[in-house]
């Protein structure tokens, strides 16, 4: 490693930009003649449209045009889908209800879009949007996933009989239940994986622009992936043909999933521009962003674990049902299944596991994937369960699960995943030392002299990620593959532009990419840049999520790069006469191994462009352009221990200590990689001591719709974490990267709730755990 | 936000008239509760007159013990004021854990104590000090002033131009914080002095402030904390919502009792 290079703790380049106020996000976009919009929203959790006035609306000042769902429908805009196809048991399709950009006879849940008001201010869009005389006809709403199940319960769609979307399996159900039946001790937990509101600090927001001239649309828009958003919007919602349609995803302020989903927002705004012949600019506000934002998990499971005479794990049977709003996201359907239930087997051999997953809709916002998106919902459930178990049998939570870890590679679990290499004892050991775990009773003991009620609690997560190899996700009902485009160019003068698919919003792409760059050329960070977010540019790729775009960006970029490397060896080797397999490249110059000869790395890069003195029979230039599609997903792991002080008094949990120790394979920045793992336990920790989202049953209303009712973390709600690495590398890539982005959110929670459960020696707790619930649960007979 | 007109008034008479003249005006202080109602379209005043610039609502006023806050001082100003730490260190400690650093250099007293949010700190000091709300036209108790959620003895157009109170023994603050909002779900106020003991809560009450005769009874019996052991409040009254039931904040009014004593023995 370089001082830029692969390892290097190079500070983000593109952090002066944003710490300076200097960033350009959607709403900081102005085109001559852009307007704004506002959007009518329905104030019911379920109702029908009787009628839509917009005759006040269309007088108001300013207003420019007043457009409703019917006029989108008679032009032809498709409704929204989702493109990952789940059958259920029976072998039946799942029951996707239709989703209108604009609804036409019927909403499903507060917030949902009924009309955009096109007008010359903001103020003024809004003030129209009030005008637009909406008439309803209330229906009784359902939120909760396991009443919609119910008999009676209020129908959302058609296509949905008793609100089920699915009904779904996965793994081995009888030898499931013979094992649990034979089973010297089975644990037996109800789990609930609470529903989470995203938060980006930045709102969603939208500018369409079409350009009545050129028939050609542009979008700017707060999106992970702009060019599945272009294919999505050409392909199914009939907005333009992808040569009409210019997707632009500038700096965007943090995702977490939330933002991957192409919304009716940015669907709309683009129809609105051509219809009112203005350029639309729409910026969601916090309230919109609560109730309009996919959410996240909310997931309510039971679960048997069973064990044999030697405290060995024989089974796992797990039956969920996963609330998924009034509206089928984009991947939602992937998220409760092949996100979530292929992970069941956690870190340890389980020779039977059998998942039932039923997917439900309900009059709440779309569910969606959410930073660990069905990992997290696997890891809390198995790993809850794994530390009670060991409770229950009398052994340590680290006995119990090194007892049962998987130790050798490949291991295929029975629930599809091949895990490539890992190495979980040392993980666990590595975080017991930091933890100073065996010091524990006494830290215990001095808490209680203060009055303090002192716990800890281990997680042991695995993930997959790096998302995924196509084929293998098409046979599980992907409707896209999962691959990502590079294309390295190398200027006249030898300074490289990569253009990649992958999307950075607040990952550090620009400068993370750029040391692979730096790494392979020895050649200045500075001069490396990174080209993303925009279909004109980049012509094609998936986007980041699931903690993508190392493992299967990155190596785009790699595979580019081994390209240039042979045709600018190819190149030395003709400048030096020398032999191209003698070529070596080392700081900045390609030299003839072990002689003196060298060309350095720009007089290459001219000479490719000169073109004067060239091999026979090559082109000019240099630049190369690759797909990679990988062949396994990523297995990221480790293990977790957080350190936790009850006030018994008023049941305020203090985290006193948290440990990460991970296996990310190898990593490119590590100070990049410390600041996801921080961010990520802040979301987790979020998760469980916090974030609670939460609907009035009765009439649907988002309770939690601002940050007066829905806490976030915040700086003094978290400690300073100990985290560290042990890396394997991963087989499976060319840079055996594993991945970084979610690990925190999905290994924490498990660990705090463990930790707050034995401070209080009451196991029945469930996540937000705010201080209302421990003072319950302690002062509750159990 | 809807379109408003904004006023600086000079003076509080000036501030009075700007409020006659409006259609539909209303004061504001720092703005910490109406800004934020208004920009979500809750609150759509034709006129807002802004007192916070008036002179004469300005400082925190020490003379023995005997202290007068004008209405337009900020949390920040009360928090940092060196003579008042002196008479009662517990109004500028309550002082410094308002909101956060910008609410605290923004929000005033008078803003605070005329909005009478039923989980604001301010009107369960107040009430415990036995101190006085003085307006432009008349003086008023704190036990009559604060009249229930959001409510105040306040005609439309008084304006709050200062609260006085006289410093007393002892004083101690202790909240629980919502653990979104970060407003009070529980904070109590205890105040010992010549004339006896004075318990008030806020956060709690489904009504607002008020004091608790089961607090002020074993306090009075002796100012400590452990004289709070085995006390209970009825939950009857209290507000029960998502972050927290009636029987949690009647425990919650005991110990942050407790913990408010301690903080006023020091």
């Amino acid at each position: 490693m370089g001082m830029e290079g692969i390892g290097a703790r190079v500070a983000r380049k593109e952090d002066k930009r944003f710490v300076t106020g200097a960033g350009r996000y959607v709403d900081d976009m102005v085109v001559p003649g852009m307007k704004h919009a506002a959007f009518v929203r329905s104030p019911h959790a379920h109702a029908d449209i009787k009628k839509i006035d917009v005759g006040a609306a269309q007088k108001m000042p300013g207003v420019i045009a007043v457009l409703t769902g019917k006029e989108l429908k008679t032009d032809g805009i498709g409704n929204l889908i989702c493109g990952w196809m789940i059958h259920s048991k029976d072998g039946s399709p799942m029951n996707m209800g239709a989703w209108s950009p604009l609804a036409v006879d019927k909403v499903r849940y507060v917030g949902d879009a009924v009309a955009i008001v096109v007008a010359d201010t903001k103020g003024q869009a809004r003030d129209a949007a009030e005008a637009v005389e909406v008439s309803y006809d209330e229906k009784d709403a359902v939120t909760d996933a396991s009443a919609a199940l119910k008999k009676g319960a209020p129908q959302l769609h058609p296509e949905a009989a008793n609100n089920l979307i699915y009904d779904w399996e996965i793994g081995d159900g009888d030898a499931a239940d013979k094992a649990i039946a034979s089973a010297a001790h089975v644990t037996t937990m109800h789990i609930v994986n609470n529903r989470l509101v995203p938060n980006a600090m930045e709102p969603r927001a939208a500018l369409g622009h079409y350009d009545k001239a050129e028939d050609h649309y542009t979008c700017w828009t707060t999106s992970q992936n702009p060019h599945v958003a272009r294919l999505v919007m050409s392909a199914f919602y009939n907005v333009a043909p992808e040569n009409k349609l210019r997707v632009i995803a500038p700096d965007v302020g943090g995702g977490f999933g939330s933002k991957i989903y192409i919304y009716p927002e940015e669907i709309v705004c683009l129809w609105a521009s051509k219809k009112s012949g203005v350029p639309v600019k729409w910026v969601a506000d916090r309230t919109e962003s609560f109730l309009t934002d996919a959410h996240g998990r909310d997931h309510v499971s039971e679960v048997k674990l069973a064990l044999d005479k030697d405290n060995r794990i024989t089974a796992l049977k797990v039956d969920t049902i996963a609330n998924f709003g009034a509206y089928m996201s984009l991947f939602s359907s992937a998220v409760p299944t092949y996100l979530y239930a292929t992970l069941l087997s956690g870190q340890y051999v389980i020779p039977a596991i059998h998942c039932n997953v039923r997917a439900v809709y309900t009059n709440t916002a779309p569910v969606d994937a959410y930073r660990g998106a069905g990992r997290p919902e696997a890891t809390y459930l198995l790993e809850r369960t794994i530390e009670t178990a060991a409770r229950e049998v009398g052994l340590s939570p680290a006995e119990f699960r090194s007892k049962n870890f998987i130790r050798e590679f490949p291991y295929q679990t029975p629930v599809i995943m091949n895990y490539d290499a890992g190495d979980y004892e040392t993980s666990l050991k590595a975080a017991m030392k930091a933890a100073d775990y065996d010091g524990f009773e006494k830290r215990r003991d001095a808490a209680k002299k203060n009055g303090k009620l002192r716990g800890i609690g281990m997680s042991c997560y695995i993930e997959a990620c790096g998302i995924a190899p196509s084929a293998a996700v098409g046979s599980l009902g992907a409707g896209v593959g999962l691959w990502e485009s590079a294309e390295v160019r190398v200027n006249g003068v030898g300074t490289i532009e990569v253009l990649t698919g992958s999307h950075s919003h607040g990952q550090g792409h620009e400068t993370t990419f750029a040391q692979l760059v730096a790494d392979r050329f020895g050649v200045p960070l500075d001069s490396v840049s990174i080209v993303h977010g925009d279909t004109d540019k980049v012509q094609m790729g998936m986007g980041t999520y699931g903690s993508r775009s190392g493992a299967v960006g990155m190596s785009a970029v790699a595979k580019a790069l081994d390209k240039v490397e042979a045709k600018a060896k190819k190149i030395a080797a003709h400048l030096l006469e020398a032999d191209e397999g003698d070529i070596v490249i080392e700081n900045g110059e390609l030299k003839v191994a072990g002689t003196d000869k060298a060309v350095p790395w720009f007089q290459m890069a001219l000479a490719a462009y000169t073109a004067h003195n060239l091999p026979d029979g090559m082109e000019p230039g240099l630049k190369e352009g690759a797909f990679y599609d990988p062949s396994n997903f990523t297995f990221p792991a480790g293990c977790y221990v957080c350190e936790v002080e009850v006030d018994p008094e008023t049941g305020r949990t203090e985290i006193v200590q948290f440990v990460a120790a991970d296996d990310f394979g190898n990593i490119i920045n590590p100070m990049i990689v410390e600041g996801q793992v921080h961010g990520g336990i802040a979301q987790g920790v979020g998760q469980a001591l916090l974030e609670g989202c939460q609907y009035d049953a009765g009439s649907g209303q988002l309770v939690t719709a601002s940050y007066m009712d829905y806490t976030m973390p915040r700086a003094d709600d978290l400690p300073s974490f100990k985290v560290s690495t042990s890396n394997t590398p991963c087989p499976s890539n060319p840079l055996g990267i594993k991945g970084c982005g979610e690990a925190g959110a999905i290994g924490s929670p498990p660990a705090v709730i463990n930790a707050i459960t034995d401070a209080i020696g009451n196991n029945d707790l469930t996540m937000p755990a705010t201080p209302q619930k421990v003072w319950a649960a302690l002062n509750a007979k159990h | 936000m809807y379109q408003t007109t904004y006023h600086r008034a000079s003076s509080v008479d000036d501030a009075a008239s700007l409020l006659k003249k409006a259609d539909d005006g209303k004061f504001v202080s720092g703005g910490m509760t109406l800004i934020p109602a208004m920009k979500q379209r809750l609150a759509a005043p034709s006129d807002l007159i802004d007192l916070r610039h008036i002179r004469d609502l300005k400082g925190v006023k020490v003379s023995g013990r005997s202290v007068t806050i004008g209405a337009a001082t900020t949390h920040a100003e009360v928090a940092s004021n060196a003579d008042l730490a002196k008479v009662c260190p517990a109004m500028c400690n309550l002082a410094s854990h308002i909101g956060d650093p910008h609410v605290r250099h923004m929000g005033t007293i008078g803003g605070s104590v005329a909005n009478n949010d039923p989980a604001a700190d301010y009107p369960a000091a107040l009430l415990a000090l036995d101190a006085t709300i003085v307006t432009n036209q008349r003086e008023i108790a704190a036990a009559d002033f604060f009249t229930g959620l959001f409510e105040t003895a306040l005609n439309e157009d008084e304006i709050v131009t200062a609260v006085s109170f006289t410093a007393p023994d002892k004083c101690g603050y202790a909240k629980f914080p919502n653990p979104a909002s970060r407003y009070a779900m529980t904070g109590v106020f205890v105040v010992s002095s010549g004339s006896g003991v004075k318990a008030a809560v806020t956060g709690a009450g489904d009504d607002g402030v008020f004091r608790s005769p089961e607090i002020e009874s074993a306090l009075t019996k002796s100012f400590d904390a452990a004289a709070l052991d085995g006390v209970s409040v009825p939950a009857g009254s209290l507000m029960s919502d998502i972050h927290a039931s009636a029987e949690y904040r009647a425990n919650l009014v005991v110990v942050m009792a407790k913990r408010a004593v301690a903080a006023a023995n020091g």
